[in-house]
């Protein structure tokens, strides 16, 4: 069992999670994540490393179904079953490029190792956030400690500029000559991230998130097609090129379970509050 | 004067079929006090003992036999446990047909005596009395073992040297220990609380079990090494093949190990009690025809599937499953589609299988393994609909370890080489054995393989001498 140290709701439906552990931070790197059980009938479910130390590890999550929303019912002091990591591939290093990086919902929070180290490794770093509306947005002070420039991105024009990720992107590819595109976040951010970029031809580095079990490389669930070939996305991956990616099957795979996704959920909320 | 033998093995009472493909409970109930003593009775308690041979860790077979034969059944698994710390589980799983029971002199006119359905005999009886004995252990050595994996080979290492008074430590990816013993072999095979009991014995020995921590990358081996005197590697086969053909990624194919992992490690058969799902297929193809095939249709048609299909591509003669299991399997009502290879899945508007198409096979001339090769028919082909297929093609080791442990050599497979009379790998200090070293293999070969490395690693710390 892991201790609780910190769980928080930093904007609606997004919490912050900070798990006692003292494993994880000797290996830990940008880009690699952990796997969490809330309990001992949950499931494993991958989540990105934000942050860690000697003593903890910390985790944004997105509450959408039954394990999360478990998760988003901790207090400090409450234990976890499972906290295994860190796990997958680090994020590739680069030296003295010019990197966008670009997060979305969780995918913000998931940043922060990767523009951590983009930032030391000398890249001069570019991050756009983006969400529907500016109570959606978070950790901008803590992204640009690690940022050379900011961009703030809202559906509804509440905060920062007004519109959708890839509008943004395209002028902005237009505009400055960019080596790397980063992004992170759900699969459609990811997705439509990647489109924008290939007609302009810049490698871009998306992390995926198909459904895993074991995380080690042991069941096969997390496969994904990359140019062609059957990855494995939670050993092999989770950071692919978004342009060799096959987004249907991505899609579709990540769709198997959802008619008992939804009834898990609601027989969770059944039992929680009657 | 001989005496009369009866002929065949005393039978084992089991669930109806009927009844247990509704259930996960175990299937055969285990013989009585009174059907093991007359089974044991079968036993000739030969001069020169051949059934010895057979069995990987050399159990004492006619003496522990010969206690049950006389009732003293306390006496009976001591007598086992010399030699295997697992009688229950391997009882159990041991594909006794080809091992000890393949041996006994009594198979050149009768049945064999049924060893391993007394091994299980005497391995639950000692679990119905109650709390087991824990062994004195001798004073401590100062020296440290780390023990990668907590399957059946790992436990057996456990064991070994924590009884030798070194202090254990073993480490394990999953939320679990036992390794396939827990998140493979279905509980209607192996009931899980066995492996639990074992594990409970060996931490209270004073093993001290980590879990949730991947080695590799937790911690590599060369971190490992900094603070144990010597590691033992015995992280399984875990690593699923697939036949790489159109359409495997497509939703409702999976590989075995999902399958059987959601369904026993993560207990998807309670969902939505337990959170993680299992699709409840109605028309399941599986595909392969070893322990594992089976495991996978006998679990699927515990999930509610209506028709189970075991395709095969060689014939029934050539199917590696214990026999006792294709029995079972055939018992439920899973039907088997020998001398048939599947080329192709095929899904619907939003990807999910529907069909298969399939080709079949003649067996041609034997390959290396001395098995007649299948070759396909031409023009054979035939499309065949179903909404769940199980790739149990076979399985290689993991490649995590490997990848961050440069100086440990691997063979094309991805299996990491070991010496097999003392278990030493190419990285000093490091021993391996079990499926990491052989492939998918056994388990009672795995429980070898640990004592082997067991008795080297003791005389390594003993000795400093590599
Ligand atoms: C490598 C990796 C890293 C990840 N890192 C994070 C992370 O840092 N933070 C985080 O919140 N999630 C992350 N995810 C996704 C996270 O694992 C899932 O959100 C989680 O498994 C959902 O579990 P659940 O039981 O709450 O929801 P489920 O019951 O599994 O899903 C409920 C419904 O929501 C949909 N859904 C699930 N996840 C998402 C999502 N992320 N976005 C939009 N819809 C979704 C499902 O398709 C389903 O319809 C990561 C996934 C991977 C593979
Ligand atoms: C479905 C199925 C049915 C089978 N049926 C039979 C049968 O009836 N009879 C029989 O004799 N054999 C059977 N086998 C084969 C048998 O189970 C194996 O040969 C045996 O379990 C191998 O033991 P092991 O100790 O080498 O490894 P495993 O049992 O595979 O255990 C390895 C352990 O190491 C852990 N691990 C892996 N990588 C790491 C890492 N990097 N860090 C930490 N831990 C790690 C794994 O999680 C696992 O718990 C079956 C196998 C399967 C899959
Ligand atoms: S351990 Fe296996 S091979 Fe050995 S006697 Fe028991 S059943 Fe037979
Ligand atoms: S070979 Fe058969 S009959 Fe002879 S001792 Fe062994 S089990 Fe008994
Ligand atoms: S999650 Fe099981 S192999 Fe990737």
């Amino acid at each position: 069992m892991y201790k609780v140290i910190e769980r928080k709701q930093i904007v609606p439906n997004i919490h912050l999670l900070v798990v006692e552990t003292e494993h994880i931070h000797k290996n830990a790197h940008a880009g690699e994540f952990v796997v969490v059980r809330a309990d001992e009938k949950g499931e494993r479910i991958p989540l990105n490393l934000v942050d860690w130390d000697e003593r903890s590890v910390s985790m944004v999550f997105m509450e959408v179904g039954t394990s999360t929303s478990k998760l988003a019912a901790l207090k400090p002091g409450d234990e976890i079953a499972t906290l295994a990591g860190p796990l997958g591939k680090p994020t590739e290093k680069s030296e003295g490029k010019k990197i966008v990086c670009i997060g979305g919902c969780y995918g913000i929070g998931a940043l922060n190792p990767v523009l951590r180290m983009f930032k030391a490794n000398k890249n001069h770093v570019t991050t756009i956030i983006e969400a529907r509306s500016d109570f959606l947005l978070y950790w901008r002070e803590r992204l640009k400690e690690h940022s050379d420039e900011l961009y703030e991105i809202t559906r509804d024009g509440t905060r920062g500029v007004r519109g959708h990720i890839n509008d943004f992107l395209v002028e902005h590819l237009k505009k400055s000559k960019v080596d790397l595109v980063y992004v992170q976040g759900c699969t459609y951010l990811t997705y439509l991230a990647s489109e924008t970029t290939r007609p302009f031809g810049i490698k871009t580095i998306v992390g995926l998130n198909p459904i895993m079990v074991d995380a080690t490389g042991m069941c096969g669930v997390c496969r994904v097609t990359i140019n062609g070939e059957t990855k494995f996305g939670c050993v092999d991956g989770p950071e692919f090129d978004g342009h060799q990616v096959d987004w249907d099957n991505l899609l579709s795979r990540r769709k198997i379970y959802i008619r008992e996704e939804v009834y898990s959920l609601s027989f969770y909320e059944c039992e929680r509050y009657g | 004067m001989a005496k009369k033998i009866q002929p065949t093995k005393i039978p084992m009472r089991e669930q109806p079929a009927k009844e247990r493909i509704r259930n996960y409970a175990e299937v055969p109930y285990g013989y009585s006090e009174k059907e093991a003593m007359q089974e044991a009775s079968r036993c000739l308690q030969c001069k020169r003992p051949t059934c010895i041979q057979g069995c990987p860790v050399e159990i004492d077979i006619p003496g522990f036999i010969d206690f049950i034969a006389k009732g003293d059944f306390q006496a009976a698994i001591d007598r086992l446990k010399e030699k295997n710390i697992l009688p229950a589980v391997c009882g159990r799983v041991c594909p006794q047909e080809d091992q000890c029971e393949k041996v006994c002199v009594l198979t050149k006119k009768y049945e064999p005596v049924a060893i391993g359905r007394l091994e299980r005999f005497a391995a639950d009886w000692e679990r119905a009395q109650g709390s087991m004995s824990v062994p004195k252990i001798p004073s401590q050595t100062g020296k440290k073992v780390a023990i990668i994996g907590s399957g059946p080979g790992g436990l057996t290492v456990a064991g070994d040297l924590i009884k030798l008074g070194h202090a254990v430590t073993m480490f394990e990816a999953l939320h679990e220990p036992g390794g396939v013993l827990v998140y493979g072999i279905p509980e209607f095979r192996l009931p899980k609380a066995i492996v639990y009991r074992e594990v409970d014995y060996l931490i209270e020995c004073g093993v001290k079990l980590v879990l949730d921590f991947v080695v590799g990358k937790t911690a590599t081996i060369d971190q490992l090494l900094e603070s144990y005197d010597v590691v033992y590697i015995g992280t399984g086969a875990g690593l699923p093949w697939f036949m790489n053909i159109p359409g495997e990624n497509l939703n409702g194919v999976y590989s075995a190990n999902e399958y059987l992992t959601r369904a026993n490690l993560m207990k998807a058969y309670l969902f939505p009690e337990y959170d993680t799902p299992i699709v409840r297929g109605k028309s399941v193809a599986v595909i392969g025809g070893g322990n594992v095939a089976m495991d996978c249709a006998r679990t699927a048609l515990r999930l509610g599937a209506e028709q189970v299909h075991i395709v095969y591509r060689r014939s029934h003669k050539e199917m590696p499953a214990r026999l006792e299991e294709i029995h079972h399997a055939e018992g439920e009502g899973i039907i088997f589609d020998i001398l048939t290879l599947p080329i192709k899945y095929i899904g619907d508007k939003k990807s999910w299988v529907k069909e298969m198409e399939c080709i079949k096979m003649e067996l041609g001339e034997p390959d290396a393994s001395g098995r007649r090769r299948p070759v396909p028919i031409d023009g054979s082909n035939f499309v065949t609909p179903v909404d769940t297929v199980v790739c149990a093609i076979g399985q290689s080791p993991n490649p995590l370890i490997p990848q961050t442990t440069p100086d440990l050599k691997v063979g094309k497979w991805g299996n990491i080489e070991a010496d097999p009379e003392t278990g030493k790998t190419s990285k000093p200090r490091c021993w391996a054995g079990g499926d990491v070293v052989r492939g998918g293999a056994t388990v009672i070969l795995a429980m070898g393989d640990g004592r082997v490395a067991a008795r080297s690693m003791h005389e390594y710390l003993m000795t400093g001498k590599w």
